[in-house]
């Protein structure tokens, strides 16, 4: 396919109205990629030969997984039949793990395609990202995807899309990423409907960080958005956040692979490269100035992100300690909401306490370090930030049941609450609520979207959401049901510290902090469990379930009575000793908690779930 | 033994031994074990190194006394040329395999080799393995006036429906008969037991063992069964057809095992064995915990002789096509290093009465001995003589005993 625009309008020199910076919002699996593909072929940028399958998306990870982590800005030229036109399409992460850089990124566009597939409907994310851009103030453009599909029902989704927004079923579009169809009328949409942007080229100049990664050649790639004024090649620009003064090594676009140019002016969406090489040098969501004629206002909106989610991460094989720290290291560059610091479990040896946005955040980031640093890890039930506040009036800030006060009177704990928006057909509304119910949470209320899809909202605990809550509801849901959650302050609750104690000692690994309703059936849980997964020792080993000295759970390992070979085998020896070789090897995987031998796998077992009798 | 043969390094074909072996062997015994490979049928539990006629691949019965008898003269030269003292063989002991499936005068001729290659000590201890069904009053007599001192019956168990189990198929009820004629001949007696079949109580082995002892045997050993791979058993347990015998119920049984064998006069002297009064133990038995040297001879037979253990080719034609060729039938070996050899003698010491000295542990090993007295896994008296001495509930836990003293 050729391009339509036959002269690409250059950076640094375009007229602010012939651009059009626009987002795609999408939930997973809904097409996002694979339109963004299409759209790099259509509009030229890339060579049909050169077209991979989300061309966009970097990271093997997200390739897989068909979701985007990390967002990217890709200029193609486009034209109208009497003008050329620049468009700046950014792409956005489509997890709520990654609501903050979504914002930047919207806050980066004047206008976001949100693209539903026209087989499925809209899902909780996307209602979450519209939400975000409606009050980014973007201009939206409804599309359906996937028009293709023999499962499609354009007409059915068109209404629901069009009583969401507001509009006529038949503004909506209607186009298949796979195939093409309607891709073009999408872009001559885009330039139709969306604002240009708008911006005062003689200020001092500021842009916008929307992202930021790390590139092992290149150091950290910052991608901007340039507000007012203009930025050019070798100046010395100023993060506004840190005051710190880089010079600009290398400016340009991405179309899609980087192209240095002369500068970015107003409205322009653009890459910068200073020779940093720790992204939290350049912050998503700061703003760059010019060192020597600063601007004296940031751009609005810019946070830091906070870690919500937490758990210790430790090597299977304690001698990999040094690889995770380096692995950790590494990924930090690239990833600036990754937070660590080293830990130490009686049970799990050393190991690093990680911060996490969310669940999806811990799980990339648990997968990265298996995957690119070959590492094996152990992670811990997932704990959230609790506040607690002890009779003698001390706060203390706790991600770690560890970190539970013990010894004085807790006079109050507190957690952190969210807004839980959950997206299913109707026939699942009364399995969702009895799900919620049961992880404490209090109905705000249910809207319906067309004749049979529901939404409906909770606030609970976020230590109940990261406790497989997202795995109960899709299996409880035939996989239907989405899910999409905002943090909403705190609130008190009755929450107690549950040590699991082996032969008397607690085993740190499994010390959980639970509502003090469930902490009996969180004791009972974990010994029974245990009681299958640790072999017999030459002793009885309880396995108690305790809330401070108060025992709630018991379970008991009764001591091995035989472990010997009875014979000899008419003198071979070698067997023999072959034997005992083989259980030396097997008592090095041994973890000593007390004078109880845990095999490793045991305690692997024991936090996934994922629990087969013992052999023996 | 086993099924299958340890990994480990080539064996030369002229079966000679490094000279390394002569060291010290004026302290070592010799023995010669004689291997017969030969079953009427093959029970369901055993994964010997036994064949029945089918199975045999054209190996001859017959002719295997005079394939035995030329090992027996290579084991002569190949000791010789290691430069080996003259040792008279101090026992000699014919397992199986059902040694008695063959006629007596081939039994007997295999020991006249040992007798004519080594020479026989005055006080030897020879022994063969019996099944009750395939031995009668003239066999027994045979074998005693050939030299024999002493015949291993596998009785065991007395309970029909056990041995049915077993696919044992001689009649308990042979038992007291064969003991009689054993014991006419002057021949001295041990009965074998198994404990722990599937589908067997702890009553049913209380009647075993009531019977047995009610023999009057000189030797009792009682094996708990185990289930190996690749056996007819083991794949009844697998389809569930059969349960698996629980480790709980095989302690019970070992525990009435000793109480009832020592109240009866018998005396440990090995996890697995009991003997009435001094000397009745099997000497050739404990030779193997005792490290002393043995030259096994037969297909799969292993040997032992000063650091170095080798083992034949497990089958019987492959055995005479070795024999036939002159070669050494030996298919592996490995020459120990010292470490080594001290792990053995704390593996095999430590689950024998007379114990392990404590000189063989090293400083940590002799360490963990407080926690073994402390869980009551080793005699506390011995051991502050300086030997450890398993308990009851330590030959139990023998395996693990050594893993902690073995560090």
């Amino acid at each position: 396919m050729s391009p339509r625009a036959t002269t690409a309008l250059q950076p640094a020199s375009t007229n602010p109205e012939f651009i059009r910076n626009f987002c795609i919002i999408a939930h997973i699996d809904h097409g996002k990629s694979t339109l963004a593909d299409r759209m790099l072929g259509i509009t030229g940028v890339v060579s049909d030969r050169d077209m991979r399958a989300q061309y966009l998306d970097r990271m093997d990870i997200e390739r897989e997984r068909g979701i985007t982590i990390k967002s990217q800005a890709v200029r193609m030229p486009w034209s109208d039949g009497k003008q050329s036109y620049a468009l700046n399409m950014i792409d956005t992460p489509g997890h709520v793990d990654f609501t903050y850089e979504v914002s930047r990124s919207l806050a980066a566009c004047e206008g976001a395609i949100l693209l539903v597939d026209a087989a499925q409907g809209i899902e909780a994310q996307t209602l979450a990202n519209l939400y975000l851009a409606l009050d980014n103030d973007l201009t939206i453009i409804p599309v359906l995807n996937k028009i293709d599909l023999p499962a499609a029902d354009p007409d059915k989704y068109a209404k629901e899309l069009a009583d969401l927004i507001g509009g006529k079923p038949e503004d909506v579009l209607r186009v298949s990423g796979k195939t093409g169809v309607g891709v073009p009328e999408l872009l001559d949409k885009v330039v139709e409907l969306i604002p240009p942007p708008t911006g005062d080229p003689t200020a001092p100049s500021r842009a916008m960080i929307f992202d930021s990664v790390y590139d092992s050649y290149r150091g950290v790639i910052t991608y901007v958005r340039v507000i007012d004024g203009k930025l050019s090649p070798r100046e010395k620009i100023q993060m506004m956040s840190t005051r710190a003064v880089h010079e600009l090594l290398e400016i340009g676009v991405s179309s899609p692979e980087p192209t240095p140019s002369k500068g970015l002016g107003v409205g322009e969406v653009g890459y910068l490269i200073t020779g940093v090489k720790d992204v939290r040098q350049s912050k998503v969501g700061d703003t760059v100035t010019n060192a020597q004629k600063p601007s004296t206002t940031p751009l609005a909106g810019y946070t830091d992100p906070k870690p919500m989610v937490f758990s210790g991460l430790y090597p299977i094989d304690g001698s990999d300690y040094p690889v995770l720290r380096e692995a950790l290291d590494k990924l930090k560059l690239s990833d600036a909401s990754l937070n660590y610091e080293p830990e130490t479990s009686v049970a799990l040896g050393f190991g690093f306490r990680c911060g996490f946005l969310g669940l999806l955040h811990l799980e990339i980031v648990t997968e990265r370090l298996e995957r690119e640093f070959g590492l094996d890890l152990i992670a811990t039930a997932p704990s959230v930030t609790y506040e607690v506040t002890t009779e003698d009036k001390k706060q203390y800030t706790v991600t770690n049941p560890s970190e539970f006060p013990s010894g004085t009177k807790i006079a109050h704990v507190s957690e952190p609450m969210v807004k839980a928006a959950i997206l299913a057909p109707k026939d699942y509304v009364g399995t969702i609520m009895e799900l919620c119910q049961s992880r404490r949470g209090t109905l705000l209320g249910m809207e319906y979207f067309g004749e049979d899809r529901v939404e409906i909202k909770y606030t609970m605990p976020l230590g109940e959401i990261v406790f497989d809550f997202f795995d109960q509801l899709k299996s409880k849901t035939a996989g239907y049901a989405s899910l999409d959650y905002e943090p909403t302050g705190e609130q008190e609750a009755d929450l107690v510290k549950v040590d699991i104690l082996l032969q008397g000692e607690a085993v740190d690994a499994f010390s959980a902090i639970v509502h003090r309703d469930k902490a009996y059936a969180y004791g009972v849980l974990m010994t029974e469990r245990l009681k299958k997964l640790i072999p017999r020792q030459q002793f009885e080993v309880p396995i108690q379930a305790a809330i401070g000295a108060r025992i709630i759970a018991r379970e008991s390992i009764s001591a091995m009575r035989k472990d010997v070979l009875a014979k000899c085998y008419g003198g071979d020896i070698t067997r023999k000793r072959k034997l005992l070789e083989k259980q030396k090897e097997g008592k090095k995987r041994m973890k000593m908690v007390g004078r109880v031998e845990v095999p490793q796998e045991a305690f692997v077992a024991a936090l996934t779930g994922d629990v087969e009798e013992k052999k023996k | 033994m086993p099924s299958a043969l340890p990994l480990a390094d080539p064996a030369p074909l002229d079966g000679l031994l490094p000279a390394s072996v002569a060291e010290g062997a004026a302290q070592r015994n010799f023995g010669v074990y004689l291997h017969v490979p030969f079953c009427r049928v093959r029970c369901g539990y055993c994964d010997f190194n036994t064949y029945t006629s089918d199975e045999l691949r054209g190996a001859k019965r017959s002719d295997y006394a005079g394939q035995a008898i030329e090992e027996v003269a290579l084991a002569r030269r190949v000791l010789q040329t290691a430069g080996l003292p003259e040792r008279q063989a101090s026992t000699v002991f014919f397992g199986g395999g059902t040694p008695t499936l063959l006629p007596a005068d081939d039994l007997i001729a295999m020991l006249a080799a040992v007798r004519e290659q080594f020479g026989i000590a005055g006080d030897a201890e020879i022994t063969t393995e019996a099944n009750p069904d395939s031995v009668d009053a003239a066999y027994l007599l045979a074998l005693r006036e050939a030299g024999f001192t002493r015949v291993s019956f596998g009785m065991q168990s007395a309970v029909a429906s056990v041995l049915a189990t077993l696919e044992r198929t001689h009649d308990p009820e042979r038992i007291p008969l064969v003991v009689q004629w054993a014991r006419d001949a002057g021949l001295a007696v041990s009965l074998d037991l198994i404990y722990g079949t599937p589908g067997e109580t702890l009553d049913d082995w209380r009647a075993s063992l009531v019977h047995a002892i009610a023999q009057q045997p000189d030797h009792i050993s009682a094996y708990a069964l185990i289930v190996e791979d690749g056996t007819k058993l083991a794949r009844q347990i697998r389809v569930g057809e059969l349960e698996a015998p629980s480790d709980d119920l095989q302690a019970d049984m070992y525990e009435l095992a000793d109480e009832l064998l020592e109240a009866a006069g018998y005396r440990w002297y090995e996890v697995s064995n009991w003997s009435r009064g001094e000397g009745s133990e099997s000497r050739h038995n404990l030779a193997y915990w005792q490290g002393h040297d043995w030259w096994g001879v037969g297909p799969g037979a292993h040997s032992h002789v000063g650091g170095v253990r080798w083992w034949n080719v497990k089958h019987p034609a492959a055995y005479a096509d070795r024999m036939l060729a002159g070669h050494s039938p030996a298919a592996g070996r490995e020459t120990l290093d010292p470490e080594t050899r001290r792990v053995e003698r704390v593996l095999l010491g430590s689950r024998i009465r007379e114990g392990l000295p404590t000189s063989e542990l090293t400083a940590g090993g002799r360490t963990a001995v407080a926690g073994l007295i402390a869980d009551g896994l080793v005699e506390p008296g011995a051991a502050l003589r300086g030997r450890i001495v398993p308990t009851l509930r330590g030959r139990l836990l023998a395996d693990a005993v050594v893993r902690r003293i073995i560090d």
